[in-house]
């Protein structure tokens, strides 16, 4: 750190630029698209202020395989799942308000946790490429939920209700109604300000899941996570069992992600069956990314950050779009190829790095190695 | 072996230890095979999920005169499929064989076959000779494309599977803007009212529609099958077989199984996997335009996502690894992911009215997949 401040401003600032050249970039796109979309700024505030209750404790719950060096836990899906069948059954029994919502918390953590040990074992198997197999567990357990929901349910899980059943008399419609759960979490202490309403409650959770990260970044485990994280074999000489560190790690994800989805749920207020969860995974991981995490180093500040931006620009691309083209699909894509590039990017960053790290290494070694010869 | 299956290979300490040999995967030895009884050394050696799979198949395949599902109809659809999609998952070959890894990047050769299709018809090209054209014209951009893909793969070894899988979708993606505002002015592929953009769906009647099926198509009893698709599929896995027979072919094999030791014996490493990676691009260039004319249609914007995961799953079914693969994993693969495909949601809906054919798909090929990621004796790369 030390070393940092004695160089020049201009060089300070540069670095600055470099170290955050993505939440940057994401500045200036919003800023040359906002006034092209020509929304009025309560508007977007209002936006803004929704999406960040809606997806931020979703996106928290990355950080957790973060500090364990797995890298984006593309996985959190499960969790996702986990809490929609949750939401089902608990739709089903017909409990609305907030206690329809912390039964279905309570209800997600055995399946989420379930899945997120099913998912640990598997990476642990799989190890140096846990994120594509994260990445193809999500499409595989995805598999399993299609058919537990689209033919176990009904036929074997007793649902009591037609109006959430398909009219063949098994599996669920492609829509749930959680009307009478619709914002029950974000009504709870809401304050307007000047025509935004700011969901206090919902922020309150977000702020206590913050507050359970830094605490828990400081215990025994958190520190066996980062340890684990940095190097696996010298954490393993330090006495630490790395795969069990590990599995919880990705259960802590999966769990989080599941009470994340209720949260997510709740707000929207209708559960789309079956591509819900399509999309969480992605989207959370590139807000993250936009804002300054990468595969191998994430904060809190990061997951705010990136939600605000990646939100505004998601928000904004389609009528800057139609602004520039006079075709607001070409928004509507060009909005998803950001999300993809910025992924991409990181991933291509994380393992160009990873790569030089081990060559230097390398180097080094060979050095040392003709030193001892010369002496 | 317990303690060489943790090794950490993000960890530079490490440096030396991933130089030395990477374990050949473990065969039981002829002593072991006759304790083990030739069934269980079959089992150990075919991989049990290709067992239940060709188990599963041949239990579909008895059902059916039972169901009343006609046999020779789905026999042909299979061929049919077969035909249709040999080519893509040929494309898996050489990247695979030079240590690349399974190429989830393959809408990227996807939309270089699209490239073609397009712009052939687009120039007027009708009938079989915007088939030639389609597969020339997608050519320079398969070089170009694969050539620059295959760049990137090179500065980022050890982690191409993730990225692969995204430099798909961003190119996917961004060729969603392009298939908008590029100039495309042929009524037959923009949309009707706005006259630019083309359409998700371009008819190929009047084009290359059944140019390779409906060559020499013999019907043999109540079997069709389509010889010229074939016969295309045949050619292009021969000259595949042979060219890994040749001096830059062997080289691409010693860079896939050990790429240090293929770099001590004097190969160019980067330029080998390149090659593989331009190779795999073109192939699935021209996989897709063989898929279109089997089909019958071009399909834009998203659609070259939805062939990914099912072509992996298909050379890995046909017995193929992370690193190792060859051209019966590619004929047995296609053969037994496409009769799944087809059989079961026949056999299915007429055995139970429930077709349940979508899930088991997507549960065979992910999970498929999923095991050939986390097979330890692959080794890591």
């Amino acid at each position: 750190m030390s070393k940092k401040t004695n160089l020049p401003a201009g060089k300070r600032a540069l670095d600055l630029a470099r170290n955050n050249a993505v939440p940057i970039m994401f500045i200036i796109i919003c800023a040359v698209f906002i006034p092209m979309a020509g929304f009025s700024p309560s508007y977007l505030l209002n936006e803004i202020i929704t999406r960040m209750g809606r997806n931020l404790f979703l996106v928290l719950c990355l950080l957790f395989p973060i500090m364990a060096g797995m890298g984006l836990n593309f996985a959190m899906t499960l969790g996702a799942m986990g809490a929609e069948i949750a939401v089902i059954l608990v739709a089903d029994w017909q409990i609305w308000g907030i206690p329809g919502v912390v039964l279905a918390m309570i209800l997600s953590i055995p399946f989420s946790a379930l899945l997120g040990f099913i998912c640990g074992t598997l990476q642990n198997m799989a190890k140096g490429r846990e994120m594509i197999t994260s990445y193809i567990i999500n499409f595989f357990i995805n598999g399993w939920y299609q058919l537990i929901v689209l033919y176990i349910m009904g036929a074997v899980i007793p649902i009591m209700h037609a109006s959430i059943m398909l009219p063949r008399g098994y599996g669920i419609r492609n829509t749930v109604s959680l009307l009478n759960m619709r914002q029950c979490l974000d009504d709870l202490l809401a304050i307007r300000i000047g025509g935004v309403k700011i969901p206090v409650f919902t922020f309150l959770l977000v702020g206590l899941l913050c507050l359970f990260i830094v605490w828990f970044r400081r215990t025994k485990l958190g520190q066996d996570m980062r340890a684990v994280g940095q190097d696996m074999e010298v954490a393993k000489a330090a006495g630490i069992n790395v795969d069990r560190t590990r599995i919880i790690s990705v259960v802590m994800s999966t769990v989080c992600a599941g009470f994340g989805m209720v949260i997510y749920l709740q707000n929207i207020g209708n559960l789309p069956t079956y591509t819900g969860h399509a999309q969480i995974g992605m989207f959370c991981i590139a807000a993250l990314l936009v804002g300054g995490a990468s595969v191998e180093k994430a904060a809190i500040g990061n997951a705010f950050l990136g939600v605000i931006l990646f939100h505004l620009m998601f928000i904004v691309a389609p009528g800057a779009g139609a602004f520039i083209t006079g075709d607001s699909m070409v928004g509507e894509y060009f909005r998803v190829f950001l999300s993809y590039g910025i992924i991409t990017l990181a991933l291509i960053m994380y393992e160009a790095k990873k790569r030089m790290a081990r060559s230097k290494a390398g180097q080094e070694l060979a050095e040392a190695q003709k030193k001892e010869e010369d002496a | 072996m317990s303690e060489k299956k943790d090794y950490n290979y993000n960890s530079p300490s490490k440096f030396n230890d991933e130089m030395k040999t990477i374990q050949p995967a473990r065969r039981p030895t002829e002593l072991e095979k006759a304790q083990l009884g030739t069934m269980t050394a079959m089992v150990s050696s075919f991989g049990l999920p290709r067992i239940i799979i060709s188990g599963f198949l041949l239990v579909l395949f008895i059902l059916t005169p039972f169901v009343g599902v006609d046999l020779p109809t789905q026999i042909t659809n299979i061929i049919n499929r077969f035909s249709w999609n040999a080519v893509l998952v040929l494309a898996m070959v050489p990247m695979i064989h030079a240590g690349c890894g399974l190429n989830f990047g393959l809408p990227l050769a996807i939309i270089c076959g699209l490239l073609g299709g397009t712009l052939s018809i687009q120039l007027g090209f009708t009938g079989p000779m915007s088939f030639v054209m389609a597969v020339l014209i997608s050519t320079p951009f398969a070089v170009v494309l694969g050539g620059g893909y295959g760049l990137l793969l090179n500065r980022i070894k050890g982690g191409e599977m993730m990225i692969a899988t995204y430099v798909g979708f961003s190119v996917m993606s961004f060729f969603c803007m392009m298939w908008l505002l590029l100039p495309y002015s042929s009524p037959t592929m923009v949309y009707g009212l706005s006259g630019n953009g083309l359409r998700p769906t371009i008819s190929l009647d009047g084009f290359y529609n059944q140019v390779l099926s409906g060559f020499l198509n013999i019907r043999i009893g109540n079997i069709a099958l389509p010889i010229g698709a074939l016969l295309a599929f045949a050619l292009l896995a021969f000259l595949m077989w042979a060219f890994l027979h040749t001096k830059t072919g062997t080289a691409m094999t010693a860079v896939g199984s050990n790429a240090a030791f293929a770099r001590a014996a004097g190969i160019n490493v980067d330029r080998t996997r390149m090659l593989s990676v331009i190779m795999s691009t073109w192939l699935g260039a021209i996989g897709i335009l063989v898929y279109q004319q089997g089909f019958g249609f071009i399909q834009l914007y998203n659609a070259p996502n939805n062939l990914t995961m099912p072509t992996v799953a298909a050379i890995l079914i046909g017995g193929a690894s992370v690193n190792k693969a060859s051209i019966p994993n590619v004929i047995i693969g296609t053969i037994l992911f496409q009769g799944i495909v087809t059989m079961t949601p026949t056999v299915m809906n007429s055995m139970i009215h429930m077709d349940m054919s979508e899930v088991i798909r997507i549960i065979v090929s992910q999970g498929m997949i999923l095991y050939a990621l986390t097979r330890k004796i692959e080794g890591a790369k």
